[in-house]
């Protein structure tokens, strides 16, 4: 404790000294003259590229890049263009913070990264302190932009994601209006507060919407045998089963369950969007189960069927939602940067808080009082092993 | 009724996994007096060799399993050599945490080259088939299963009960030095225990990867640990008694999930470890006799 108290102390400091050194540039922009790189504006990309969950922050630093380069290929934002800082946080939340101080002192106009929920939290500080915005890509976690002691929005901190919350709700949405369904069983993992507050808020809107929860079972991480449970879930005749959890279990319970006979349409969130879902549980199983997710791959819009060829072609891979999340997230900064007129962060800052309709590729955002985007989530089917979004 | 009756079909397919495991538990202890805690992690690598006899040599799952219960009889009877027997002589608790070790050594290591990624074992390698009857669902992989894991039982009864090589190993495991005086090579047939005990293990493995389709470098750990209580419920270091504590084991959690709630079901199979140890700790058929001197 006592080791932590100094180490704030000490972070504390040199934060101070961040200000400090921070303050030149600020002076400059607010006098209207250009960054101190003149023609040139610079982005920081705080992303995981190394450690455990490197995949996530390759793909979202790969999908912000694409999109820089697309608009310095258009002649950049009011006329300038721009240049992009890349930096790895090594998977760290210590490390990411560091990183955000590193990119604070170098001028940046915004930051965007962190992917993981707690390195944006160990960045928020830094952020706030050198009123620079941060936009987080994928930060889920429903306190990312809200001090929660305080219930006060952090006013230097976005994300370019939906929330936990809001795909259990869209999920009831869809089994109850779309699907027409009025009862559900939920069999979900209890490992992890993910799938948890999935399981939660289904249950919340599904009930609220007048749907009857039949059965409410759960899984711990790693188990493969779920027929037992199954087979009691089975007995209540649920219309849906809302499965919360990721692919590597879910794979071999959609499986099991129509091994065992349950014709049940199913539903999950974005943990289930993984190839393995196919090879795991067969094209046959997956019909009639559906997740939400953040963009489909497969959308026929020009937008995102532009974006995916775009992306293939640089990188030679398919982008998932971190990729796409990554280039809206490049995206809005710009949006931003345009209607402040400005490089200006604190105005940037002001502009990304007014953010209305915007197109993205993951859905059309509207940012609320706690910086949160309003956008549509996509729900994607399995049909014959394919995806088709709804 | 027939929801009853599935629940048991879903008991016994469980419980044949753990049953083939608790065997490999059951006879090195009853030999060393050792709970081999790697061998849950034999379980895995043997999956792993059926995993890759499969796919890349693209062999059929017979030939797979015959490779991977070779393989991991002499990757027991390897770490036998390596990490037990210069232990013989130990304290228990010195060779206990040495298996501790083998585990994670087992676990890290596959890791380290095979990533912790899971892999899924190709369906085309056991195409399934559904059989309905009277309302029940059983599958041909149902079948095979509990078929398999019951005659691998029955040989290794037949080893153990009619061949010299099982005479021996019940001579050591009775009394080590008489057996040596009676002319046994006590080295060989522990090695022997754990080449078998590892086959079964192997088998359990591969079985796990047809069944449930996916495996990952510690699926060891869970089934392992389920086995163990199953073989100490059975009365550890008894042969029969491993193969019915693991089909209980089996139909307990089953019911359990079934019936009362799955989030009890850890804490049942757990929780009859501790009953047991408390009230019959030689398990089921276990006789109470004294320590002997």
């Amino acid at each position: 404790m006592q080791v932590k108290r100094c180490l704030t102390v000490l972070v504390l400091v040199l934060f101070a000294m961040g200000i400090v050194a921070g303050c030149g540039t600020n002076n400059t922009n607010q006098q209207g003259t250009p960054a101190p790189q003149g023609t040139e504006i610079l982005v920081g990309l705080n992303c995981e590229l190394s450690g455990g969950v490197a995949s996530y922050g390759t793909n979202a630093a790969n999908g912000a890049k694409l999109a820089f380069e697309e608009i310095n290929a258009k002649g950049g934002v009011l006329g300038k263009q721009i240049k992009v800082l890349e930096r790895d946080s090594q998977s760290k939340t210590d490390e990411a913070m560091n990183v955000s101080a590193d990119l604070v002192s170098k001028g940046v106009v915004a930051q965007i990264g962190p992917l993981v929920s707690g390195a944006v939290a160990a960045c928020t500080p830094v952020m706030n302190e050198n009123k620079v915005p941060l936009i987080a890509p994928a930060a889920t976690a429903p306190g990312a932009t809200v001090d929660e002691k305080t219930g006060q929005t952090f006013p230097y901190i976005f994300r370019a994601c939906f929330l936990d919350s809001d795909q259990g709700v869209r999920m009831a949405e869809f089994a109850y209006d779309t699907l027409g369904l009025k009862t559900a069983a939920i069999y979900g993992s209890t490992s992890d507060d993910y799938a948890k507050g999935l399981a939660k808020y289904f249950k919340e809107a599904f009930e609220a919407k007048g749907g009857k929860i039949v059965a409410n079972e759960g899984y711990v991480t790693g188990d493969k045998d779920f027929k037992a449970t199954l087979t009691k879930i089975k007995a209540t005749q649920p219309a849906f089963i809302y499965v919360p959890g990721y692919y590597q279990e879910v794979s071999i319970l959609i499986k099991q369950a129509r091994e065992l006979g349950i014709t049940a349409p199913m539903g999950g969130g974005d943990g289930w969007d993984s190839p393995d879902m196919v090879t795991v549980a067969g094209a046959a199983a997956l019909n009639d189960t559906y997740f939400t997710n953040h963009y489909s791959v497969q959308d026929p819009k020009p937008a995102i069927a532009n974006f995916v060829k775009a992306y293939e072609t640089k990188y030679s891979k398919t982008p998932d939602s971190f990729a796409a999340l990554g280039y809206d997230s490049a995206y809005l900064l710009v949006e931003a940067i345009k209607s402040a007129d400005s490089a200006d962060p604190v105005k940037v800052a002001e502009a990304l808080a007014k953010t209305k309709d915007f197109p993205g590729i993951t859905g059309t955002m509207t940012f609320n009082e706690k910086h949160n985007p309003v956008k549509s989530i996509v729900v994607i089917e399995f049909k014959d092993g394919k995806l088709v979004s709804h | 009724m027939v929801e009853f009756m599935q629940q048991m079909v879903n008991g016994l397919s469980l419980g044949a996994i753990y049953a083939l495991i608790a065997l490999g538990y059951t006879m090195v202890y009853g030999i060393i007096l050792l709970i081999n805690f790697a061998h849950g992690d034999i379980m895995m690598v043997g999956a792993y060799v059926g995993f890759f006899s499969i796919t890349m040599l693209g062999s059929n799952v017979f030939v797979a399993l015959l490779f991977a219960m070779l393989a991991c009889a002499a990757l027991g009877v390897l770490i036998e050599k390596i990490a037990y027997r210069p232990l013989r002589n130990s304290t228990r608790i010195a060779a206990l945490i040495t298996a501790i070790g083998a585990s994670l050594f087992l676990e890290y290591v596959t890791i380290f080259f095979l990533t912790p990624e899971q892999r899924v074992f190709p369906a085309e390698a056991f195409p399934m088939h559904q059989y309905q009857i009277m309302g029940l669902y059983i599958s041909n992989k149902d079948i095979f299963i509990i078929v398999l894991a019951v005659v691998l039982m029955v040989l290794l009864q037949y080893i153990v009960k009619r061949t010299r090589a099982g005479k021996a190993m019940r001579a050591v495991s009775l009394d080590q030095e008489a057996a040596v005086l009676m002319g046994i090579s006590v080295d060989k047939t522990i090695s022997f225990t754990f080449a078998l005990g590892s086959a079964l293990a192997a088998a359990a493995g591969v079985l796990i990867g047809i069944y449930y389709g996916t495996i990952n470098p510690l699926m060891g750990i869970i089934p392992g640990l389920k086995a163990f209580v199953a073989a100490v419920l059975g009365g550890i270091g008894i042969i029969p008694g491993a193969m019915v504590g693991g089909f209980l084991m089996g139909i307990l959690e089953t019911m359990v999930s079934g019936y009362g709630s799955s989030m009890y079901r850890d804490a049942v199979a757990f929780g009859v470890l501790i009953l047991i140890l408390l009230i019959k700790p030689t398990g089921i058929f276990g006789r109470n006799e004294s320590e002997k001197v």
